[in-house]
């Protein structure tokens, strides 16, 4: 049933519902551990679908659910006991759209440890250095930390917001959706270098419109397509001799 | 031709906007004109800090009525504001949409009940659950309160609800993904959010409670005094001028329109510093 022993989420058949609408349809993968997944895929194709699922954000809306299993480190993050809040807090996500909290730069890194318990002062100020350094934010904001977070500009905001999944202690996962959608260069190259430093620590799942973005920094790559994860392989392989065709279409651009 | 027309309509509007603004005006040069020689002739101090409102011996003080109107419209807020506050979170957050649909205006419904009618239940309610479980006269600050308290929550859970409501729903899902409890994206994101139309709820439902008049009289008891606890009877400066000024003339009456200037300015004042709350909350930040 689970994959081996360096997979850090096993999924197998995992389906997603929206109402009636089938709208991720038995996907079976293993993410593995310390590695950037990249998905691509056109619009609507159920990439956002797919990674609402592995935080389960998607029990917010009550026409959803789910069919299948979904594995973190072997335990069903779907199962009738399962800690959703722990799942979170493990499992952090970077949305398309930067929100920041409406609260200082300071606080708004500081909203995870704080919900976790921790009051320490010095620590919360390590934490802060830490995981601002870690999202390439620091240089920027070291000297307005008590500044709203919402004053920032977007490519900031969304830095400001990595360094806010960063700074959860339990962290193992990230999500990312679309992160550099709205970014201009310099910011989406921030993010991309920060990734690729990150993932020595974390399982990092990105989403992309972009397929460049895929082919610079993801180990490996799963193409979806309506619903479906057409083909999934090593970044090189998938964009380079994809096993099913309408991956190389997609990825030369004649749909999508 | 058409140009004109809009030019019409443009100074149509300007007129009715500035007729609203000239009455509010007309309201403050006429309440002022009546009640400040009064306060100059008869001294700023005697009047504000007077203990004594005796019109037929000439005395006017208004401190009693006015620690009455403050204690009266405190308590309404302290009664008011946490239910209609916490009201206005469960209905968002708590409740299926289509359920919240049915009750904010049901909620709503309880503005359009006439005050007289809040009073009628309180004169036959409450004053005498006090009377009996808590002692006193039964009317009393504590019953006013409560009237009062009730009154003001569709104002309150109105305007909160619509504002908590336009918090955008990516606020709530990224402290969710954060591991945030539901409650915890609540109070530590939701009402943070939605603060400045929150306290403008409450501002609104302030303005009402310290204006409010019919009610009052009918359960507040409205003898003139100093209170001492939540059960003794006292009268508002609303209550003074209601059930004065049908009989007053001379310096009695321009003595009630000077209270009616006292009262203008509490409700600024107190506005005032709301206001001034919402504001240094925001600049901390």
């Amino acid at each position: 049933m689970s994959g081996d022993t360096n997979s850090k989420l096993v999924l197998r058949d995992f389906s997603v519902f929206h109402g009636k609408d089938h709208s991720l349809r038995r996907v079976s993968m293993d993410v593995k551990t310390n590695r950037i997944l990249g998905v691509i895929g056109p619009a609507g194709s159920g990439k956002t679908t797919f990674l609402r699922a592995l935080n389960r954000l998607n029990d917010l809306t009550p026409e959803i659910r789910t069919e299948g299993t979904a594995l973190l480190d072997g335990d069903d993050i779907y199962g009738g006991s399962y800690d959703v809040v722990r799942l979170r807090k493990r499992v952090g996500m970077l949305f398309a759209l930067p929100v920041a909290l409406p609260m200082s730069i300071y606080d708004n890194v500081l909203y995870g440890p704080r919900l976790s318990g921790v009051r320490d002062r010095r620590r919360l100020s390590e934490v802060v250095e830490r995981s601002l350094t870690a999202a390439f934010l620091w240089d920027e904001v070291k000297d307005r930390l008590q500044m709203s977070g919402l004053r920032l500009s977007g490519g900031q905001q969304q830095r400001l917001c990595l360094a806010r999944v960063l700074a959860m202690e339990e962290l193992e996962v990230i999500l990312l959706d679309e992160p550099c959608s709205g970014l201009d260069p310099i910011s989406t190259a921030k993010i991309e270098d920060a990734l690729t430093i990150l993932k020595d620590r974390y399982t990092i799942i990105l989403v992309t419109n972009n397929t460049k973005q895929a082919a610079r920094v993801a180990d490996e790559t799963a193409f979806f397509l309506m619903g479906e994860m057409v083909e999934m392989g090593p970044t090189g392989t998938v964009f380079t001799v994809p096993a099913d065709p309408r991956t190389g279409e997609y990825i030369t651009g004649k749909f999508g | 031709m058409k140009m004109s027309g809009e030019k019409a309509v443009r100074f149509g509007l300007m007129l009715l906007a500035f007729s609203s603004l000239a009455s509010l005006l007309l309201i403050a040069v006429f309440i002022l004109k009546e009640g400040v020689p009064f306060i100059i002739h008869y001294g700023v101090r005697e009047f504000l800090l007077g203990l004594n409102w005796q019109p037929h011996k000439q005395e006017y003080g208004i401190y009693p009525m006015i620690i009455s109107s403050l204690w009266v419209t405190i308590g309404a807020m302290l009664i008011g504001a946490p239910l209609g506050i916490a009201g206005a979170i469960f209905l968002n957050e708590f409740v299926p949409r289509t359920v919240m649909r049915i009750i904010k205006p049901t909620i709503e419904l309880l503005a359009g009940i006439p005050s007289v009618v809040y009073g009628f239940i309180g004169v036959m309610v409450l004053a005498p659950f006090i009377r009996a479980y808590m002692g006193g006269p039964g009317l009393s600050v504590l019953a006013a309160s409560v009237i009062l308290g009730i009154m003001i929550l569709p104002t309150i859970i109105s305007i909160s609800t619509d504002a908590i409501g336009a918090v955008p729903n990516t606020y709530r899902e990224a402290a969710l993904s954060l591991g945030a409890t539901r409650w915890q994206s609540v109070y530590m994101v939701t009402i943070k959010a939605a603060r400045s139309g929150i306290v403008a709820s409450i501002i609104l439902a302030m303005g009402r409670a310290l204006g409010e008049t019919m009610a009052v009289i009918m359960v507040a008891g409205n003898a003139v005094r100093v209170p001492h606890t939540p059960l003794d009877s006292v009268r508002t400066l609303t209550a003074n001028i209601a059930m004065e000024m049908g009989q007053a003339s001379g310096m009695h009456r321009q003595a009630l329109f000077a209270t009616g200037v006292i009262l203008l300015c509490v409700i600024m004042l107190l506005n005032g510093i709301a206001i001034s709350v919402v504001r240094g909350g925001v600049r901390r930040k």
